[in-house]
């Protein structure tokens, strides 16, 4: 060849510089691990509270804690120590053991502002009357079984006003049936093999950084009890989210060194050549570097799944190279020849599994949209240095060795191939049925399928959250308002509102954060119904004329009501380091302001399933519209929400896998309407995605044979065998214009592409040992489902040429 | 949240949850008496109580019914002054009051551990678990006896100084509970006719 022209060089230097651009935009992007990425963006503002709820809200911020091996003794004593050394930690607002002495301050607190807190405190209760049936009741209470402490009570709280906040709280204790079981003064689990802690961290479930040192801190205060034979595990959503990345960051880096790996071994194989090699990765190192810097320009941040994601892309790019070198290994064929004959092909290729990966630009998941657009950068850069830098690369005389031997093989086997036609329409039709047969459970219907978490992990989450009773929070009233007041005022609306519920049984019962901090109005109306000391002493003696109680014995009542009445409302400061304290933040939260929308402040309400009657406390359904009925409408620019977190979540992953649905189908469309134009015939468009679609029925049916429920991301596989798929059936549907005549694949073209078919095996496969369910997913459909779009690619192609020999190349 | 009050609520209704049995026959001591009532069969009975408190000019009075379904069930019923039900049931301990229902572990609670066991191990008939957090003494006549229990634990003797039960032959007839800061009550039964 002639040492090439000055234009021929011009593609070269804008790849050079283009590499540069890339190279500079890679460097400086930012990388992330977090798998929030993997959560839907949510349209509705139902469903945003859910998506905050799982990365900021109370449940995000549970660590669940177990200390298993030893013996009793020795777990409980690691508890106490663990517990001890978290207590002093910021990173940690609540550590609960079981030890008592958090529960005596809550019990202070309540007595100390019961008349700030009680909802029976008001004028009417402070009469005559009102004072001589509080105290009645009071006298019922003492005739229980319950009157043994009530009575200790009695001088300072005549009128039950502690007994009532105990009622109220008590409303909750329909789960209590589900609390911890204790061993040697801790909690433990009800086996009494593990000892169990609940912490809550500061920073948000989805503040991964901060979570890694909650961890880190928690597996210290271990080590310093010093354990022994003992052994720490922990589960929580940002334990969860910690160990996504550790496992995200560990398994990209094994996943490109095994991909990249199996792929250089295999163009070795090949070529047996370095300078080949080396060429032939050109394409794909290029492709890895346009598409880190379109993905970190087009989303700000590249996430670690991307990348192991890109493994994939390593294979498929590596088949342009492979194309180029082995298709135009004719003896003194020029690239030119190669240019016009196959490169027409290759670009179709391109194009296609460019449409296909489109569909995932549009995806409701960022994480996603992000493998759409790295594919569609990479494959496009890698195909477009193959076609115009590649050929000008090429050392003059460069040829790769001589495979035409396993090519003619090849032929024979392709020639023959049309045999297995029957045999495979058989499959085809058993796999159908078997699709048909499954269609039930086919696809997981739950946000739960896209976990990242093992189901090992699930496993000992559940039995942790079963040990510790934790809270399975479902239906929540959600209050937004401009201030905390607001908020709180609006709680107790809901509260009044719903309480007719709660006494059918409609309603289990309802947590609110103004059962621990009333609205400062609310308090001061409460405290302004306490009359003057004379005059309430006087009304007392009154009252107590026909009642076996002496007014002497309640003076302490006086003091405690002339004491609260000069008094200011309670402030949320006064929580502070109390378990009230810490449940009131996880129920009333303060949002900063944020792009345009001013500060915000939501106060949640957990509402409790109906009690039902027996051992089996399974949670009776609420109705929701009888609840939504019953909401107070919203005042003073807040919002009032009833929502059904879980009903939510599904709801949620239902409407993104009928969105990835849609998005799979136009995609599919978008590629048959291109090849069909390509190749100006709908029957041999039809040719050519026949037997993609046969692939996927087959990947389907398999993979409802092993038991995997297809999730979102196995449509995404679906999607990239199709894109991956149609390269094949284009050869064998347009083997070239080069041919003639001939409809039959050359059998140099044949080796190529079962080179290029073992590269995407190999990148896709791969990603199937992964332990990551999204790359996992996407490897257990794509791996099997290249080879099969192969096979059948060569058992449906067309042939009007006569059978035999198998050797005719062509030129 | 929890408080402990509800907890020592349960405590107070462990204590006063009566016992009582159906006749037995034959001699007569302590083992014997064990092995009467260790007999109990489902049974019901109707009960009254009245509560003696130092800060009261009169005492306070409750009925109701009771039931006892063995070997663990027992079910007071209170109907008067107020409805109200305290079950005790396989550890745990469930009172209803009005729209409250409280569920509490009674091995949570050691105090509370000592009085429900002294319940159940009598009607059960279990002196050895009787035995392990009380000192047991007996007095009187097969025709009239009364059974003594002393708690063995601190933390028991802070609330209760002794419990005394008294009955019949195979039947109990009062439970008489007398409280550490010597207030008492007394719960006397009356087996329902069939």
């Amino acid at each position: 060849m002639t040492p090439p022209a000055r234009g021929r060089l011009v593609p070269v230097w804008l790849w050079l510089a283009a590499l540069a651009v890339c190279a500079v935009l890679a460097a400086r992007a930012t990388y992330t691990a977090d798998m929030s990425a993997f959560l839907p963006r949510a349209p509705t503002a139902e469903q945003r509270l859910l998506v905050d709820q799982l990365r900021e809200g109370l449940v995000s911020r549970l660590i669940l804690v177990g200390i298993e091996g030893g013996d009793a003794t020795g777990r409980a004593a690691a508890s106490r120590a663990v517990a001890k050394a978290l207590r002093s930690d910021p990173n940690f607002v609540a550590v609960a053991n079981g030890e008592s002495a958090s529960l005596e301050r809550d019990q202070a607190f309540f007595f100390e502002h019961r008349y700030q807190l009680s909802p029976a405190v008001e004028p009417a209760r402070f009469t005559v009357d009102g004072l001589r049936a509080a105290i009645q009741d009071t006298l019922d209470l003492l005739a229980s079984p319950a009157g043994l402490l009530a009575k200790a009570m009695v001088p300072r709280d005549p009128t039950g006003e502690i007994a009532l906040l105990i009622e109220r709280a008590g409303a909750q204790s329909a789960t209590a049936r589900n609390r911890p079981a204790t061993a040697e003064g801790v909690w433990a689990s009800r086996d009494g093999k593990r000892a169990v802690l609940l912490l809550q961290t500061k920073a948000s479930g989805g503040d991964t950084d901060a979570q890694q040192q909650a961890i880190g801190a928690v597996r210290a205060a271990f080590a310093a009890a010093q354990p022994g034979a003992m052994e720490l595990r922990m589960t929580g959503p940002g334990v969860f989210g910690v160990q996504a990345r550790e496992r995200i960051e560990r398994e990209v880096t094994k996943l490109s060194i095994l991909g990249t790996g199996a792929i250089v071994l295999l163009l070795l194989l090949l070529y047996r050549s370095f300078t080949a090699l080396a060429l032939g990765l050109v394409p794909v190192a290029t492709g890895v570097l346009v598409a880190v810097a379109a993905v970190s320009l087009g989303f700000g941040t590249v996430h670690g799944l991307t990348l192991g994601f890109g493994t994939t892309l390593i294979g498929e790019a590596v088949d342009y190279s492979i194309y180029l070198f082995v298709q135009s290994r004719h003896p003194g064929a020029s690239r030119e020849a190669w240019v016009r004959s196959f490169w027409p092909t290759v670009r179709l290729g391109v194009l296609t599994s460019v449409l296909g990966f489109a569909a995932l630009l549009f995806s409701g998941f960022p994480g996603l949209a992000q493998l759409g657009l790295y594919s569609i950068a990479g494959l496009t850069a890698a195909a477009l240095v193959t076609r115009f830098v590649l050929p000008v690369l090429l050392p003059a005389g460069f040829a790769v060795r001589d495979i035409s031997g396993p090519g003619a093989m090849l032929a024979r086997l392709v020639d023959r191939a049309a045999l297995l036609r029957w045999p495979a329409i058989a499959l085809l039709v058993v796999a159908a049925a078997i699709v048909f047969m499954k269609r039930e459970t086919l696809w997981s219907a739950e946000l739960a399928a896209l976990s990242p978490v093992s189901q090992a992990d699930q496993n000992l989450d559940q039995a942790l959250r079963a040990d510790l009773g934790a809270p399975d929070v479902r239906y929540l009233v959600v209050v937004s308002a401009p201030t905390q007041e607001a908020a709180l005022s609006g709680a107790e609306r809901v509260d009044a509102a719903l309480q007719p519920l709660v006494r059918e049984n409609a309603i289990g019962g309802i947590d609110s954060p103004s059962h621990m901090l009333p609205s400062m109005q609310t308090q001061q109306r409460r405290l302004d119904a306490l009359p003057p000391r004379e005059e309430l002493a006087t009304r007392l003696r009154e009252a107590l004329r026909e009642l076996p109680l002496k007014a002497e014995r309640l003076e302490p009542f006086l003091d405690d009501a002339e004491r609260a009445r000069t008094r200011a409302p309670v402030q949320r400061d006064a929580l502070q380091g109390t378990t009230i304290g810490v449940a009131l933040d996880g129920m009333l939260a303060r949002q900063p302001a944020a792009e345009g929308a001013a500060e915000s402040w939501t106060a949640l309400l957990p509402l409790h399933a109906p009690r039902t009657e027996g051992a089996a406390a399974t949670a009776a359904a609420m109705d929701p519209q009888r609840i939504r009925a019953a909401l107070p409408a919203a005042a003073g620019g807040s919002t009032i929400l009833f929502v059904d977190l879980k009903r939510e979540a599904d709801a949620l992953y239902g409407g993104y896998l009928h969105e990835a649905v849609l998005l799979s189908l136009a995609g599919l469309a978008a590629i048959a309407l291109l090849i069909a134009i390509a190749l100006r015939s709908v029957v041999r468009m039809l040719g050519v995605m026949a037997p993609l679609g046969g692939t996927l029925l087959l990947v389907t049916a398999g993979l409802a044979l092993a038991g995997e429920a297809l999730s979102i991301l196995h449509l995404v596989g679906l999607l990239l065998v199709i894109a991956v798929g149609s390269n094949y059936a284009l050869f064998f549907a347009a083997p070239g214009e080069a041919h003639g005549g001939d409809l039959r694949i050359s059998p140099r073209t044949l080796t190529s592409l079962l080179f290029a078919n073992v590269a995407a095996v190999c990148g896709f496969g791969i990603l199937a040992l992964s332990g990551v369910p999204v790359l996992h997913a996407i490897g257990i459909t794509v791996g099997p489902g290249a080879v099969l779009a192969l096979v059948l690619a060569a058992v449906f192609a067309r042939r009007r040429a006569p059978e035999g020999h198998g050797a005719s190349d062509a030129h | 949240m929890t408080l402990s009050w509800p907890l020592l609520r349960a405590l107070a209704a462990a204590c006063a949850a009566s016992l009582f049995a159906l006749p037995a026959l034959a001699a007569w001591d302590l083992d014997q008496l064990m092995s009467q009532l260790g007999r109990n069969r489902v049974s019901r009975a109707t009960f009254v109580e009245k509560k003696y408190l130092a800060m009261l000019d009169a005492p306070v009075t409750s009925s109701g019914e009771l039931l006892y379904t063995p070997p663990g069930r027992l079910e007071r019923r209170t109907l008067k002054p107020r409805a109200e039900s305290v079950v005790l049931e396989a550890g745990t301990m469930t009172l209803k009051r009005g729209n409250s229902q409280q569920v509490l572990r009674v091995e949570e609670f050691p105090a509370l551990a000592a009085l429900t066991e002294s319940v159940r191990a009598t009607l059960a008939g279990d002196r050895q678990a009787l035995e392990r957090h009380y000192t047991l003494k007996l007095e009187g006549t097969e025709a009239r006896w009364t059974l003594l229990l002393v708690p063995r634990e601190a933390r028991t003797r802070a609330l209760v100084l002794e419990i005394r039960i008294s009955g019949e032959r195979g039947e109990v007839r009062t439970i008489e509970i007398e409280q550490s800061d010597r207030d008492r009550s007394i719960m006397t039964i009356e087996k329902a006719t069939p």
